[in-house]
């Protein structure tokens, strides 16, 4: 992002008349102005003066809720927007991490003003407080993140992975029979591992050594996993001493690391959780690091770029790839092993349900890096989380609520990804000549 | 796309060098446009490649088998014989389920219309370049349409049928539309937005079935009233004809592909979007007019699900079959006498699973999908079917458009 800001014109006041950069500069104000309508909308129709809210902690008798005063809140929210919006009208609002940083505020003021707006009013005996979206938005992004980090290995490398929902199913499967047979949470990660290593294999034969079409590939192994997940799970009869040899596997303790887990507002969220999310956090620094700082990382981004160049200064194309799209196969697993041990226990029918989906939605959506596809992942989970929350508020009908991460998804896509590169040689087959 | 050009004499040419063998697919001398035999035959060995790999599945989902495999060695007879047995049943209850009789193979063919039609929206959208993961959404939205209007409205029997089928088309077009529109316009791309899109479109499903004017009168569950008579299908020979209007989409498909200037420039910009772009075709009307007709397709798939048999909307008749769709299409190689070839298959061996499940030898209905899934997996690896069985050619027998995403 910085490189583009460092692109254009260093010169703020210099007016750009560029018809492209007027018509984005009449788009953002439109949707600023609007963002701000409904922010005073809710301004305007509120009736409750406080809302409450508990950010940790479980509610009992004795607890104090924080209060938020809806007005003052909402208002502000508003003329935040407000200022944002003619800026956005002078021109100020370039590309750049200033602009970047206030349309963050922008979105998390509307949130902020919707949650509120949610909460209040609401015509019931008991009335419920805002809780903190966070430890939900770790749960559901947590097998997200490590399904698009393994999405980002792959197509750096130039091999197409849409198989990453295959993979979760078959990590989870697996995860769940090894933690069940051998007691062990930890050792089902490690089957978890395997199966998604054994995918990611299938995936790396038939896209390099037989050339098969990557998106047709990716699509027929997620077939593949489904229906061998439900044809072995069918195979586990339905007698509870077998079953618990199977298919009930030991949960993952939440680890609770001292002193980091006490910082309010994220340290429950991020410092009270299974090991599985601490290898989250590794991951993203490990495949980071390894993609952008290492011999190794150069190589994979080489061959996925240009593998004839890459191929010419001797780097090994296909074992490049093998290796890269293996390693993924490491992650999604993992990422897999969450649906199971990580979270609900034993294996369901499709327990990932689409999951992989949307974590390639976050890699393409993430511009194919792992740091922004994280936080694609992210934002789909902070959207998720709140809708869990929202829904067991009466304000909006909860069926019309589950669709609000998608939509989220589609007018951030739209809105502000845009057009996106992947990387040159992205799903091309290399033969060597 | 590659395999339609390819010169046709280099099977006969194989066929005298090799030595006779057990081949899967006939020697015809190519007569006619056989260009297509080479594909049929890697299409074919595919087929019993992956019975094969489905009979070990069998195998191992039979606990007579396996019981008969502890004393093999003693008494090695007992265990060829249970093999036997078990697969026997298996297959032979999934061929008489999907073609054995009139009425297995009229639901094989009802099974079949709905995944041609969503088959073609993939297809149709491939060619164009894009991935169409969303036929699932379009067909649910243009089901939703169709039904509406199918139990809301009272008109005369001819009308209803034809003003619910539109509703149908028209609620995939909009909702293909969207995606064609916003890829055009904002550049957002199609595996994200139509993936959530499928997502919002179950759930407005969901939202609309709790509501009044969509339930049955009388009634709090999450299932619509059935369309009127006047509003389904016309049946023939107890199948309905939806079957008929999948396979004129699929003729129209053809000729929208194959024969017209829409056509030619959708394959152009699918081909490469930027020598279309420079030869002067609108690349974002492409796709904006990709999207639509495809929405329409997957729509029409939407229509035979609700106006077939006079059925009514539930949370879950749309199925997988606009996942499986994509499988469909990947299948028939992206065109669309492949894609209903495919179809037809994949009815048959989804209508036949059933039968094998509730068949003698009781097989998980989940082998289907295994098969399915290794079917279309051998038909993308020609090199590797060609290893396996030993085919001695060159063409590639139809790789399917070997490309990345397009940006």
């Amino acid at each position: 992002m910085s490189t583009v800001t460092s692109l254009r014109t260093p010169d703020a006041t210099d007016t750009v008349r560029d018809p492209a950069e007027m018509q984005r500069r009449v788009k953002l104000t439109v949707t600023l102005l609007l963002v701000s309508a409904i922010i005073f909308y809710f301004w305007w129709t509120i009736d409750d003066e406080q809302v409450f809210y508990l950010l940790s902690g479980e509610r009992t008798r004795d607890t104090v809720p924080g209060e938020i005063s809806t007005h003052p809140v909402t208002l502000t929210c508003g003329i935040v927007v407000l200022v944002a919006a003619v800026a956005a009208a002078l021109g100020l609002m370039r590309h750049g991490a200033t602009t970047l940083i206030s349309m963050l505020v922008v979105g998390l003021a509307f949130l902020l003003c919707f949650v509120v707006w949610a909460y209040s009013d609401l015509d019931v005996a008991f009335k419920p407080w805002i809780t903190n979206p966070l430890p939900g938005t770790f749960a559901v992004a947590t097998p997200l993140v490590l399904g698009a980090l393994a999405g980002c290995l792959c197509e750096r490398a130039g091999v197409i992975n849409v198989a990453i929902e295959g993979q979760f199913l078959a990590g989870a499967f697996f995860a769940s029979v090894v933690a069940s047979l051998t007691y062990s949470a930890g050792a089902g990660l490690l089957g978890g591992i395997i199966a998604g290593i054994g995918i990611s294999a299938m995936l790396a034969l038939f896209s390099i050594r037989y050339l098969v079409n990557q998106v047709v590939l990716g699509v027929v192994l997620v077939v593949f996993a489904q229906g061998l997940t439900n044809f072995l799970l069918d195979q586990i009869p339905n007698d509870a001493t077998i079953k618990a040899y199977l298919n009930e596997p030991p949960k993952l303790q939440d680890i609770a690391i001292p002193g980091l887990s006490d910082i309010p507002l994220i340290g429950e969220a991020m410092f009270d959780q299974t090991i599985l999310v601490y290898l989250m956090y590794a991951a993203v620094v490990f495949v980071t690091f390894v993609m952008f700082e290492t011999r190794w990382g150069l190589r994979v981004r080489a061959v996925g770029e240009h593998p004839k160049a890459a191929d010419t200064v001797g780097i090994k194309v296909r074992r490049i790839r093998w290796q890269a799209v293996l390693l993924a196969g490491v992650f999604a697993g993992l990422g897999g092993a969450y649906y199971t041990v990580g979270s609900t226990g034993s294996f369901d029918k499709n327990a990932s349900s689409g999951n992989g989906f949307i974590a390639l939605a976050a890699v393409i959506m993430g511009r194919w890096h792992p740091l922004w596809a994280t936080f694609a992942a992210l934002f789909f989970g902070l959207m998720s989380s709140l809708r869990n929350q929202l829904s067991l508020v009466d304000k909006i009908p909860s069926e019309l609520l589950t669709m609000t991460p998608y939509l989220a998804t589609v007018v951030a896509v739209a809105g502000f990804v845009g057009r996106v590169r992947p990387p040159a040689a992205d799903g091309e087959p290399y033969v060597k000549s | 796309m590659p395999d339609e050009e390819q010169p046709r004499d280099n099977k006969a040419g194989a066929a005298t060098k090799t030595k006779p063998r057990p081949e899967p697919e006939t020697d015809r001398p190519s007569s006619g446009p056989a260009s297509w035999l080479p594909s049929i035959k890697v299409t074919v060995a595919s087929i019993v490649l992956a019975l094969l790999v489905g009979a070990v599945l069998i195998l191992v989902s039979d606990r007579q088998v396996i019981e008969s495999f502890r004393y093999f060695f003693s008494y090695p007879w007992d265990a060829f014989r249970n093999s036997g047995q078990a697969i026997g049943e298996s297959y032979s209850s999934l061929v008489s389920g999907s073609v054995g009789s009139w009425s297995a193979i009229s639901a094989t063919l009802e099974r079949a219309a709905p995944l041609i039609c969503a088959g073609l929206a993939v297809t149709l959208a491939f060619r164009a370049g894009l991935f169409n993961i969303g036929a699932q959404g379009q067909l649910i939205v243009g089901a939703v349409c169709a039904g509406y209007v199918g139990f809301h409205y009272d008109l005369p029997p001819v009308v209803h049928v034809l003003t619910a089928l539109l509703a149908g088309l028209a609620g995939g077009a909009v909702w293909g539309g969207v995606i064609g529109v916003l890829k055009a316009r904002t550049g957002a791309h199609e595996v994200i937005t139509t993936i959530m899109l499928n997502y919002v479109a179950a759930a407005l499903l969901t939202y609309l079935l709790t509501k009044e004017s969509f339930q049955q009168p009388g009634s709090n569950n999450p299932r619509s009233e059935k369309v009127d008579a006047t509003a389904t299908f016309p049946s023939i020979f107890g199948v309905h004809s939806g079957i008929v209007l999948a396979l004129l989409a699929a003729v129209g498909v053809w000729w929208l592909l194959e024969r017209s200037t829409v056509g030619f420039e959708l394959r152009a910009v699918g081909a490469n979007a930027d020598a279309g772009r420079t030869a002067g075709m609108s690349v974002a009307k492409v796709y904006t007019t990709a999207m639509i007709v495809a929405g329409l397709l997957a729509g029409l798939a939407g229509t035979q699900q609700v106006l077939g048999h006079q059925d009514s909307l539930t949370a879950s008749f749309g199925g997988s079959i606009g996942f499986d769709a994509i499988t469909v299409a990947l299948l028939g190689r992206a065109t669309p006498l492949g894609t209903v070839l495919a179809g037809l298959l994949f009815g048959a061996l989804s209508t036949g699973g059933l039968a094998m499940q509730a068949g003698a030898a009781s097989t998980p209905l989940a082998l289907t999908q295994v098969l399915q899934a290794l079917i279309v997996l051998f038909v993308a690896a020609p090199a590797l079917v060609k290893a396996v069985f030993r085919f001695r050619e060159s063409d590639n027998g139809g790789a399917v458009m070997a490309k990345g995403w397009n940006s």
